[in-house]
């Protein structure tokens, strides 16, 4: 058996991405909305247990992961944009829980919701020539590995800059 | 004007399919379409941008091989491609006339930063946004 990805078969069916683009391009228009494979799944006509593996060979990582750096992506750009409340924009981005919510930005991105918006506040500007969905996807996160996993690790003592880089 | 951009191309996995995607659905006319062989050179132009063209390649032989071609039509389909914009006067109104002819949008037209912009993709899997020209 080959654990996870690193051996890759060859290229897949471009027929078949393109479908899977499908499933991807729904997740990126209402990243807000609950995505059980189930239904990605039927967006791109394929089974339950060829689609979570399709996608990640396709696209690098696991339909739900990737579904989590859209709503982080989202949160960076409502706490830069928008006056709404962290509560808000928590449930805004999909958020059931405040808690989940904090801890999990924390998590992918080392600052809590709060400090990112202080930090943009400060910072802006410059990026008006730039289409806003490309400025928005500048600050989607590289999740290289499951959020669960960052957090052990973090918590394993490998702390401060490692994990810092770890997130970019 | 005699310098600038001519022609930028794009690669289609069909380009029967994306002419008429790019004429019919989103009203480019062609241009240029001439075959060599199993070669064609194809491009379409806005309407109202006389001096740029838009190609719509196919890869495949006899410029690239077999494997190469099979690569690209892969990072096509999984929209890798860079982004495209497509400058309108009005988002909404396009929107609302590309939809009826079964253009595949990917985001609703939204208000951002004072303009409005959509996004679809061609059938080949490119993706454009849509931007409202700011007045």
């Amino acid at each position: 058996m080959f654990c996870e990805v690193d051996y890759l078969p060859a290229s897949q069916d471009p027929e078949l991405l393109r479908r899977l683009l499908r499933a991807k391009d729904r997740m990126d228009a209402n990243s807000h909305e609950a995505w059980p494979v189930r239904r990605l799944a039927r967006v791109s006509g394929v089974s339950e247990a060829h689609f979570a593996r399709s996608f990640k060979q396709a696209f690098g990582v696991p339909p739900h992961r990737y579904l989590l750096t859209r709503r982080i992506e989202r949160v960076m750009a409502l706490l830069r944009d928008t006056d709404l409340s962290i509560t808000e924009i928590a449930f805004q981005a999909g958020w059931e829980s405040l808690g989940t919510f904090g801890r999990t930005v924390r998590d992918v991105t080392s600052e809590s919701p709060g400090a990112i918006r202080a930090r943009w506040r400060v910072t802006a500007r410059e990026l008006g020539r730039v289409p806003a969905c490309f400025v928005s996807a500048a600050h989607r996160p590289h999740l290289t590995m499951a959020v669960s996993e960052k957090r052990r690790r973090a918590g394993g003592g490998i702390k401060g800059v490692r994990s810092a880089q770890e997130v970019r | 004007m005699s310098q600038g951009v001519g022609v930028v191309g794009l690669y289609v996995r069909d380009q029967d399919e994306a002419l008429a995607f790019y004429v019919e659905k989103l009203g480019f006319r062609v241009h240029t379409d001439v075959r060599n062989g199993e070669y064609r050179w194809l491009t379409v132009q806005h309407p109202d941008q006389p001096s740029f063209q838009l190609g719509l390649f196919a890869p495949g032989p006899p410029v690239l091989d077999a494997g190469t071609a099979q690569s690209l039509r892969a990072i096509v389909a999984k929209g890798a491609m860079p982004p495209l914009v497509l400058a309108v006067d009005d988002c909404r109104t396009a929107y609302d006339r590309m939809r009826a002819r079964g253009v595949e949008f990917t985001q609703e037209p939204m208000d951002r930063y004072g303009t409005v912009d959509a996004g679809f993709r061609d059938p080949s899997g490119n993706g454009w946004k849509m931007i409202e020209a700011r007045r």
